[in-house]
Formats: C-alpha cells, sequence, structure tokens
C-alpha cells in the first residue's frame, strides 16, 4: 500500500467522521482513496474549493465534535496556517497531514524537509504548538492516524502528521490491528443547546488582555503536559560514540548508513525523532555525555540542527548534512561524510 | 439583569409587577448581556429579530450558529444558542462542516459586508453553489465598522470612507458588489431576498423574511440568503434618524429592496 | 537475502507496475518489501523509475544509490543507472529501446529483445513482463505463482482478462536465456 493509501484508510478504520481536502502533489492519493471509500461508511468526505476552506470546515465540524482530518502538501498546508491558528486557539482536536515538498514557493513536487520550522515553532500567527508525528514508513503512516486522533482528542489540540513525498508515495506492508479510536465526551460541542445547559461557544477570541493572558498560560500547560508524549527510536546507540539524528525518510537512510558504517567500523548510532514536537531534548542531553559529536542529516539546510543544539547545549559539535529542492541523500553520502567527520576530529 | 439596570424597559419580570402586563420582552433567546453596538445600530435590532424567530419556531436546542469577524464578531455573547465563532470571512465554510454533519440541525451565519462579500466571497460562493442547506444574514451597512470605517465592497459609488477619502472611486476599486443579485444566479439559492430594518414596516417584512429562510431549512432544498441594509451612523457620521433615512433613500438605489428569488425561481 | 532493484524506462513501458509487481509477490512471499516510485510529471510521458527491495530482514532505507539489479527500458535509463550497479550485480535491457548499452565486465549485462517479442505475441504493453520473467529466470528472487497473484491486485479489474497473456509473457521471458544477447565483456 502507498504511504497516503495506509494513511487514508487508518483515518477510516479509527473511526475519522469527516474529512475535508483540496488536491495537491504529493498528496492527492488521500482524498482521492477517502472519496472512494469513505461514503460506504456514511462518513463525509469534501473537496473544498481551496485549502482555506477546508481547514474552516475541520473548524466547523471539530468545533461540532466530530473526529476530523485533513491533509495537504507545503503551498497548500501555508494556506491552511490561519485556520490551524484558531484550532489552537480554540482547543479544537484535530489530524492534519503535510506531506512536506520542497520549497520554498511552489517548490517542486518531490520530497522535503523544509516545513519543519513551520510544523514544531507553531505555523501561524500566535503562541501555539502542534503536537507533531514524523512517520518514517508506510506502517508509521497508519500507526501515527490512531496516535493523533487519540492525542488530539486527549489534549484538545491540533496534531500534525509531517510526512513527507516519498514516504506519501511509496508502497510498503501495512498491517491494520488497530481498534477505533475510543471516543471520549466532548461537552464543550456545539451540537445544539439543550435547556439544562449553558450555551457552548467555541472562540479564539479574549479581547481583554487580562483573560487572554490566562489563555495563553492555560495553553502552555497544556504544552508542559504534552512533553511527556515524547517518542523516538534508537538505533546502535548502546556503544556509540557518534551519532546521527534523522526524521521520517531522512531517518531511513541515516539507517542504513549506519549499517554501512558498522561494517566499515564507526561506531555509528542513530537517533530519529518520532514527536518533533516535543522534541527528545533529554535523551539528546544525555546521549551528548556519551558520543563525541552529532550529525543531523535533513531535507532542509539545517532546521532541526537548531533543535539538537539546544538539547546538547554546546557540550558536542553538531554538524548538519543536508539535500536540498527534492534531492536525497544516499547513505554513502552519509558514510563519506562520517569519515571525513571522524577524519577531523582523530587528526 | 436588564430590568434592573432599565427599569422602564418592558421584560418578562414585568408580568411579576402587580397591575401590569406583559406586552413586549426580551426573547428568552437573546441574553440579557449589554450589547456592545453603537447606539442606534441596526446589529442589535436584527440579532433580536433573528432570536425571536428561533424562540417562535421553537427552535432553540437545535440551532447553531456561526459568528463573524467584524462588528457582530460578539454575536456569541448575547444569542443563547450554540454558536462558533469564525475567521474572518470563512462562516460559510464552517457553518458547511456544521450542517452537513448534522443535518436535521438548523445552522446560520452571520456576516457583514467585509467579512463575506470581500475576504470571504469565495467561501460563501461555493457554499452557495453546493446548495449548502443554511441560513445566511448578510448585514450589509457598506462599511467595515469594526476597524472604523474603511471601504466595504459595498460601499456606494462616491461614497466617503477613511480608505476613500475622496469618495469611492469605481475605476480603482470598482463598483458596490450586489451580493443578493449574484448568489440568486447561482442554482444552489432556494430563497434570496433583501430587506432593511430602517422603519416599522421594514423590519416586520425583515423578521417575515428570517422566519422564511429559517423554516426553509426543513424542505432541504438550497442555501437561503437574508441581505439586510443596515446602518452605521458611528461611521458613517451621522445621527441614528439620519442614518435610517440614508438607508431608506440612498442605499436602497444601489441596493433594490424585495425577493430576488422564491422557491428556487428567480422574480422578475 | 537482500536484492535492490531498479526499473526505469519511458512513462508507460510499465516501469512502475513491474516493481510494484515484484513488490506484491514479495510481500506474498512474507519477504519485507518496498516499492519507491519516481513520482510526478515524471509519470507522464518522460523517464520514470522505481526502487524495488526485497529482503528476509527489515528494510531500513527504501531509497539506495547502488543496485543489485536494473532493469533498464530506455537510453536515458541506461546512460543514468548502468554505472550504479554494484559489482556481481544484473543489468537487463530491452535491446528495442537501448542502442548503445554500457559494458562493465564486473556486471553480467544482458539485452532482451522484450519488445520486439512482444510485438510478435501481438500486444507491445506485454514487455514489461517478458522483461520480469527474464529477471526471474536469472533471480531466483519470487515464485512465478506469487507473480501472478500480485498481478491480479497490480492489474485494475478490467484487465484481468490480459491475466493469461501476461502469464504466456513472463514464460516466454523464462525461456530466453538460450538466445539472449550476452554483453559480457570489457
Amino acid at each position: 500500500m502507498k504511504g497516503n493509501e495506509a494513511l487514508a484508510e487508518a483515518a477510516i478504520r479509527a473511526g475519522c467522521d469527516a474529512y475535508f481536502g483540496y488536491p495537491i502533489t504529493p498528496q492527492s492519493e488521500v482524498l482521492e482513496y477517502l472519496a472512494r471509500e469513505m461514503p460506504r461508511y456514511g462518513r463525509l468526505v469534501m473537496q473544498a474549493e481551496s485549502e482555506v476552506a477546508s481547514i474552516n470546515m475541520l473548524y466547523g465540524a471539530a468545533g461540532a465534535g466530530f473526529r476530523v482530518m485533513t491533509s495537504s502538501s507545503s503551498p497548500g498546508f501555508s494556506l491552511m496556517q490561519e485556520g490551524i491558528s484558531y484550532m489552537a486557539g480554540a482547543e479544537l482536536p484535530c489530524l492534519l497531514v503535510n506531506v512536506n515538498r520542497a520549497g520554498p514557493g511552489l517548490g517542486t513536487i518531490q520530497p522535503g524537509q523544509g516545513d519543519y520550522f513551520q510544523a514544531t515553532k507553531g505555523g501561524g500567527h500566535g503562541d501555539y504548538r502542534l503536537l507533531v508525528l514524523a512517520p518514517a514508513s508506510v506502517q508509521e503512516m497508519a500507526d501515527f492516524v490512531f496516535l493523533g486522533f487519540t492525542l488530539a482528542e486527549k489534549y484538545r489540540n491540533p496534531v500534525l502528521i509531517l510526512s513527507d513525498g516519498a514516504i506519501g508515495q511509496m508502497m510498503e506492508k501495512v498491517v491494520f490491528d488497530q481498534a477505533p479510536v475510543p471516543d471520549i465526551p466532548k461537552p464543550w460541542a456545539t451540537v445544539g443547546k439543550p435547556a439544562h445547559r449553558s450555551r457552548n461557544y467555541i472562540t479564539s477570541l479574549h479581547i481583554q488582555p487580562e483573560q487572554m493572558e490566562q489563555h495563553n498560560l492555560r495553553l502552555l500547560e497544556k504544552y508542559k503536559a504534552m512533553q511527556e508524549e515524547v517518542r523516538f527510536e534508537e538505533i546502535a546507540t548502546a556503544d556509540a560514540d557518534y551519532l546521527l539524528v534523522a526524521y521520517g525518510l531522512s531517518g531511513r537512510i541515516a539507517h542504513k548508513a549506519v549499517d554501512v558504517a558498522r561494517h566499515r567500523g564507526l561506531r555509528v548510532g542513530l537517533l530519529r525523532p518520532i514527536t518533533l514536537y516535543p522534541f527528545p531534548e533529554r535523551r539528546l542531553a544525555q546521549l551528548a555525555r556519551q558520543v563525541q559529536g552529532m550529525l543531523t542529516i535533513e531535507l532542509n539546510s539545517g532546521q532541526m540542527l537548531e533543535d539538537v543544539r539546544l538539547a546538547v547545549n554546546g557540550r558536542v559539535p553538531v554538524r548538519h548534512l543536508g539535500r536540498l529542492g527534492g534531492m536525497l541523500p544516499t547513505p554513502d553520502d552519509i558514510v563519506h561524510e562520517l569519515e571525513n567527520i571522524l577524519e577531523v576530529q582523530h587528526a | 439583569m436588564l430590568s434592573d439596570t432599565l427599569p422602564l424597559a418592558a421584560t418578562a419580570n414585568a408580568a411579576a409587577h402587580e397591575g401590569y402586563e406583559a406586552v413586549y420582552s426580551r426573547p428568552a433567546t437573546l441574553l440579557s448581556t449589554p450589547m456592545h453596538y453603537c447606539p442606534g445600530c441596526s446589529h442589535s435590532l436584527v440579532h433580536k429579530l433573528l432570536m425571536e424567530v428561533i424562540a417562535e419556531m421553537g427552535i432553540q436546542e437545535h440551532t447553531i450558529g456561526i459568528a463573524p469577524v467584524g462588528c457582530s464578531v460578539f454575536a456569541y455573547e448575547y444569542m443563547d444558542i450554540d454558536m462558533q465563532e469564525a475567521a474572518h470571512g470563512r462562516a460559510c465554510a464552517v457553518a458547511t462542516a456544521v450542517k452537513r454533519l448534522m443535518p436535521d440541525r438548523y445552522v446560520f451565519t452571520y456576516q457583514g459586508d467585509g467579512d463575506l462579500a470581500a475576504i470571504g466571497i469565495a467561501e460563501t460562493i461555493h457554499a452557495v453553489n453546493r446548495g449548502e442547506n443554511f441560513l445566511i444574514v448578510f448585514i450589509n451597512n457598506a462599511v467595515y465598522g469594526m476597524t472604523s470605517g474603511q471601504m466595504a465592497p459595498t460601499t456606494l459609488s462616491g461614497m466617503k470612507t477613511t480608505t476613500s477619502p475622496c469618495g469611492r472611486s469605481e475605476a480603482l476599486t470598482g463598483s458596490p458588489l450586489k451580493i443578493a443579485e449574484m448568489m440568486a444566479q447561482l442554482p444552489g439559492t432556494w430563497y434570496v431576498t433583501r430587506q432593511m430594518v430602517a422603519n416599522a414596516n421594514a423590519v416586520r417584512r425583515t423578521k417575515k423574511a428570517l422566519r422564511h429562510a429559517l423554516e426553509a431549512q426543513q424542505l432541504q432544498k438550497g442555501t437561503c440568503l437574508v441581505e439586510i441594509l443596515a446602518n452605521c451612523p458611528s461611521n458613517w457620521k451621522m445621527t441614528p434618524v439620519e442614518s435610517m433615512k440614508f438607508v431608506e433613500e440612498t442605499m436602497t438605489q444601489t441596493f433594490p429592496l424585495g425577493d430576488l428569488k422564491l422557491e428556487g425561481r428567480l422574480c422578475k | 537475502m537482500l536484492e535492490e532493484i531498479i526499473v526505469a524506462g519511458f512513462g508507460g513501458q510499465g516501469v512502475l507496475s513491474m516493481g510494484m509487481t515484484m513488490a506484491y509477490a514479495g510481500m506474498h512471499e512474507g519477504k519485507e518489501v518496498s516499492w519507491m516510485p519516481s513520482y510526478g510529471p515524471e509519470m507522464r510521458g518522460g523517464t520514470a523509475n522505481c526502487i524495488t527491495i526485497v529482503s528476509d530482514h527489515v528494510i531500513s532505507s527504501p531509497i539506495v544509490a547502488e543496485f543489485d539489479t536494473a532493469v533498464l527500458l530506455n537510453q536515458p535509463s541506461m546512460d543514468k543507472f548502468a554505472t550504479r550497479i554494484k559489482p556481481g550485480g544484473l543489468l537487463l535491457y530491452d535491446e528495442s529501446n537501448v542502442q548503445h548499452p554500457y559494458y562493465n565486465a564486473a556486471v553480467e549485462c544482458i539485452g532482451i529483445p522484450a519488445t520486439a517479442l512482444a510485438i510478435e505475441m501481438g500486444n507491445a504493453r506485454l514487455m514489461n513482463m517478458i522483461m520480469l520473467g527474464a529477471l526471474l529466470k536469472k533471480r531466483q528472487l519470487i515464485r512465478l505463482s506469487s507473480i501472478m497473484i500480485a498481478l491480479k491486485k497490480v492489474l485494475p479489474e478490467k484487465y484481468h482478462h490480459t491475466l493469461l497473456q501476461n502469464e504466456s509473457a513472463l514464460r516466454v521471458g523464462m525461456k530466453i536465456e538460450g538466445h539472449a544477447h550476452l554483453l559480457h565483456q570489457d
């Protein structure tokens, strides 16, 4: 199954009530798959007139208490940022998917990781965070839909699956063995006001600065609580004296590089962040006491690099190897870079 | 309570007073929160009409309203129904999802001219073209009220605003957008009308139009749009009376009143 | 077992479906598989390629720079990928569409008259199956029966009446070794 299709199928199985989207390469399979499959289950799927409309339809549906999802790719996802900010402000759970392509601007339709900053630092206006999951396989594209809905509803916060063109388009084995995400009560939803309760309203507006600050502080508490959701994968770190850090597709390529490097006698390990927010900073700080240095592999000019450096806090040098514009590094490129770095460090 | 601060206003509480009979009261669907609207503004009147209709139809429990960005951004502070506050211009997209997922509910958007006719025109046209089965209450006062009097898409030609200080120039900014006429052309609309609230008869007609539009939702026949010509005494720099006169005598020249579409058929 | 395969050619030659068929068939046999296509405008008449990996173990990177096997169906693909085959690897190319094959002593390089044979069979689109048959013969990767099961998934239902034809093409490819044009030289 293609990554995009696995994600779409998982959405149905997880109990997604409604999907709103707009075509854009390389994620159109999600909308196509759901347009074909979802109505069979009596669920709603709509092709909106724009990404701006999609995200606001999501707002309306989430505000009425439904489990909702949208997906897009970089230029389209930029268009959604306003609505995402409103949803974060109004504390509406939803699952967002950005199948990252290389940019800026219209860029190319080939895979990229240039939206890391946008994904992990908020993305739209205002002071907010999304929970960000970075799948590295078709299986994770499916699994993170279940996880994403669960976390979104637990924290009443938008969750973003930050994928990329390659993970979206590639095919791998995928097993669907998860039960639908259990429904939790949403007493805040706007479904019509019965006589026994006061009205519900969904808003991100708090015009009094005192109230706005209180709201901001409450969100901040939530983001602190979200820190316990940090997830990552470690490959061969136990005895590693050098560490690769890479997520998503780059994480897969780096994994192979670890295999090749180990074969050549280099004691290299890999930390693959699965949640990009919260970021595995504590574990990286620990590993900084063990390794001589770190190298981030990214399909951008060095974005996660900054978070790794913050986590490591100057203890070891952190370098970056990136390919841009939709080009991909090969495992050999990474091993060459490693050999160069380690040679210099030893010399 | 309103009755405490304004003892002269007739409210439901009046019934409790010995020897008095309540002949007029705030509808139960309208909260007693003092409104922030300027004195003489049409918004408060239209809020009341809409809430009266909802109370009279007995659909308070089944109605969800979508508030815009603009002067009526706080509509949910006054209307005692479940509501969502949409981003600027996106009310029709929000309402689309709410109504599609809960087709048995009554759904309306309440939008001004900047919200609906400028930044939200795409969402509006597409929702209407899909025949979304909700009511759009469109308040057209030809100006951006909340941001203090800038030009709107519906500003009359030659009308002065803070961003058209020499009067709206058609060469630079086009002519007033006739939303009701535009939307009536789309097959998705079931009922399109333009009303005003500048005199007692007009108020009664507007209320009737709102009721007709909400009742039509049971038919599942398409979008209903009630455009209401409204005043903006503060930004027009007029007294409330002058502004109502301006609506009646001047605005209606550009925006003629009446039904444009009934039961899915254009009126001619 | 770990086999990293590239299939490359023009859009419309069945490049992507050939790789996908191998991936599905491998999955059917309980192997780990990945299929990574080039996508986008390339799919519409330009060059297309896909990397299929079949392995007994978990696949780390779905993207690799060097391949165990390359199936190259046009000259641009030959120009791009012939030098990226591992020593001891296999290069199969379609003789009708590749005018200038590369010679490499470390690689077994075999030209297959796949297009010509497919036309002989009355359907030029069977070319990819003939190539796949030749590959199956050279590399005992996957069983023919698994390929047939995979084809049912890869081919849209409206083409299921061609399954027998596809099987014949696979068998033609599997017999080809005898009269294949060997380029085993420097």
